[in-house]
């Protein structure tokens, strides 16, 4: 995968694409507002959100053993899984061990996290995913590029066109004359996902919480095709990140508030479905719950960095995020995109291991929407510079990049106000230089200059640049100006 | 009260005329404030970007020219959050809990005539149609709300319009600006397109940093809308005319 600002390229010609971004993030946005605005104590909500999150992860161990008690007493087997192989192996020993060929899929961040279908796929299980954007970014042979609508960057034709080639493929095909309308397309899926639910044996889910003092797991959805996949399969699998542990049903309400309010910009998410081990006789005879750590634990042990471990995936950063909005996912190579996966990637993979990873900290302008939008209060500008910060800071042995030497150079001019005196006094030359022979003029009188060679270039290939003045502030002063 | 202007590296060497500007509209108000000459840049460029060893000295510099004085002016949001927010990280970084003691003093211009001066009419003479763009920083790093509005809309002759999507980014974001020099631009396209569609002939903002790239689009773009700091138009007077 390409560092960020490359990958970006790719995207920012792409005019459909941004299109759909636009149109969908700005959308989404407007919701989103509207039913924040309504919840007078909605900052009381956020700090709440975030004190829950903080204090559990504080004693994160202790409540994960409360949870694996808790699930094992009501018959549901725990796995640990310390990195994603480790996680994989275990879903793929499990329908191995039932002899099962294919699985249906609750949407997951946790299963993509650690490419669960592919890997289940390698070991001869197909894994079909059942939520609706899912399961066009999989018919497409495509990439997710949202966490909560991974298809995003497609509009209702590109959708028609991905179900008219890849669902006879995958099962029961697009009906003929098949058309862009909405409710068609939705009909179209339900049929073909149908199928499906009623034939698979075994299901993966992941969970938006787990309750330790009750054993219970809670996905949030808006279709009801997890529900399904929940309820019919004789054998559930759910891969949960250990962070996603809350100590207390009651805990809940919060975030349950939080929400479906900051995701979808309802007020209410359609389905919230609950398990709790095995009851005999009613859904799923067997269950397992992988808890996954794959880097959390990690990211858990960076002090500043740590409080992304609050985040619940409501993708609020993502909509409000103005880079994002011209990028779109797949610039950021990850299944976290925007600003929480500019930080989450990091923190769960660890900097100065490539190039892709050390270069997502700086798709930011730190403009301190994503902050605004978080529901548990992530301070996402802090942890973007913070991180920052860990890229330089690993990087600071062996032969120094241009950019390290601009820095220190100007930190050396800026640390002496004389150094930056006699600078200024060289900007001053340069002005009658070019006084000489500039020849835009910016709106308002003064002279600019146009197109520089490297390293101006990249500012001035698409921007002016106001020629140097005569005469810097300082030197004014000095000279005993006043107003 | 001893108030010192920190004018900002980027005014200081690219645009005086607002360091001048700030002095000139201080005065008016009856403020004899000072400029610290020992004083260059509050370190914001280094921090943002990683640096943080290169920042230690820097904010040094910072915080010995402005000891001593009970507030420092500046023209810019964005220094004033890097100093309210960031002094405190490279005063952890060094050990030296002095490199922190700048941020309770510093105030962003509008809060200083808004909250402190308590003014709102600075007796300024803008005779133009300009729209306000509120730079990132000023609005959630600082949240100075909607005192620069106050300030303008007590401007004579001038004519306030809104501008569409005004609190998205124009894409500057320091370094970001060339690091990321494809992203940055098509989000300040974007904010250029909406200045224009205001019809307004100047653009006003906080921050020389923002206006600088909005302003270098426009110009290339030809658009004939021109770039203001705000302490540019509140120091416009009759006379000046």
């Amino acid at each position: 995968m390409p560092a960020f600002p490359e990958a970006a390229r790719k995207a920012l010609a792409d005019t459909q694409l941004r299109r759909n971004l636009a149109h969908a993030t700005g959308t989404i946005r407007a919701k989103r507002e509207a039913v924040v605005g309504e919840v007078a104590e909605w900052e009381e909500l956020r700090l709440a959100g975030a004190a829950i999150k903080d204090n559990t992860l504080r004693r994160l161990d202790e409540h994960l053993l409360t949870l694996e008690a808790s699930l094992q007493a009501r018959g549901a087997t725990v796995h640990w899984a310390r990195d994603a192989a480790e996680a994989c192996e275990i879903v793929a020993r499990i329908a191995h061990g039932h002899g099962i060929d294919e699985v249906v899929k609750v949407k997951s961040m946790a299963t993509q996290e650690i490419g669960l279908n592919e890997a289940l796929a390698a070991h001869g299980v197909t894994a079909w995913e059942t939520d609706l954007a899912e399961l066009i970014v999989q018919l497409g042979d495509d990439l997710p590029s949202h966490i909560l609508v991974p298809a995003i960057h497609r509009n209702r034709a590109e959708i028609r066109e991905v179900f008219r080639r890849g669902m006879a493929d995958a099962g029961r095909p697009a009906p003929p004359g098949l058309s862009d309308e909405p409710a068609e397309l939705a009909a179209a899926a339900r049929l073909h996902l149908r199928e499906k639910f009623l034939r698979a044996r075994m299901a993966v889910s992941g969970a938006n919480f787990a309750v330790a003092e009750s054993g219970t797991l809670v996905v949030v959805e808006s279709e009801g095709n997890g529900r399904m996949c929940l309820t019919l399969p004789e054998v559930l699998v759910s891969v949960v990140g250990i962070e996603k542990v809350v100590p207390t049903f009651a805990d809940l309400d919060v975030f349950l508030q939080l929400l479906p309010r900051s995701s979808t910009g309802e007020r209410m998410n359609p389905y919230t479905s609950t398990w709790s081990g095995v009851t005999p006789g009613d859904g799923p005879q067997e269950m397992h719950v992988v808890l996954l750590d794959n880097g959390r634990t990690r990211a858990l042990a960076d002090e500043v960095g740590r409080q992304a471990l609050r985040c619940i995936r409501c993708s609020a950063c993502l909509n409000v995020c103005p880079v994002y909005e011209r990028t779109g996912g797949h610039a950021y190579g990850s299944v976290y995109p925007g600003p929480i996966g500019a930080i989450l990637n990091p923190l769960l993979k660890g900097v100065g291991v490539d190039e892709q990873t050390d270069s997502l900290p700086y798709a930011s302008t730190l403009c301190g929407a994503c902050f605004e939008a978080c529901p548990v209060r992530i301070d996402i500008p802090e942890v973007l510079v913070h991180l920052r910060a860990k890229v330089v800071d690993a990087h600071r042995e062996g032969v120094p990049k241009p950019e390290a030497v601009a820095m220190k150079s100007a930190a050396w001019l800026l640390s002496d106000a004389r150094r930056l005196g006699l600078a200024e006094r060289g900007l001053g030359v340069a002005n009658r230089a070019l006084t000489r022979f500039g020849r835009r003029v910016l709106p308002g009188g003064r002279r600019a200059l146009g197109r520089l060679p490297w390293p101006g270039s990249l500012w001035t290939n698409a921007r002016d640049l106001p020629a140097p003045p005569r005469e810097s502030f300082r030197a004014w002063w000095r000279k005993g100006g006043r107003p | 009260m001893k108030v010192a202007v920190m004018v900002t590296c980027i005014n200081d060497s690219l645009f005086p005329d607002t360091g001048k500007s700030v002095f000139r509209l201080l005065r008016r108000l009856g403020v004899d404030a000072d400029f610290p000459a020992a004083q260059t840049c509050c370190a914001q460029p280094m921090v943002n970007t990683g640096y943080l060893d290169e920042a230690v000295p820097v904010v040094r510099t910072f915080v010995d020219a402005f000891a001593g004085y009970d507030a420092i002016v500046t023209p810019s949001g964005s220094c004033a959050g890097s100093v309210r927010h960031q002094h405190s990280i490279v005063a952890r970084r060094a050990g030296e809990e002095r490199l922190a003691s700048a941020a309770p003093r510093v105030y962003e211009l509008s809060e200083f005539l808004v909250d402190v001066l308590g003014v709102t009419d600075v007796n300024a003479y803008f005779p133009h149609r300009a729209t306000y763009h509120p730079t990132c920083h000023s609005l959630r790093m600082l949240g100075v709300g909607d005192k620069p509005l106050r300030l303008l809309r007590e401007v004579r002759g001038l004519d306030l319009v809104e501008l569409p999507a005004a609190a998205e980014c124009c894409g500057f974001g320091g370094t970001f600006a060339v690091k990321n020099a494809e992203t940055s631009t098509a989000m300040g396209a974007d904010k250029a397109r909406h200045v224009r569609g205001t019809g307004a002939e100047v653009l006003v903002a906080g921050d020389s940093s923002c206006l600088l790239h909005i302003g270098g689009l426009l110009s290339r773009e030809r658009s004939g809308v021109r770039v203001m700091h705000l302490a540019d138009v509140l120091a416009s007077t009759e006379e000046e005319a």
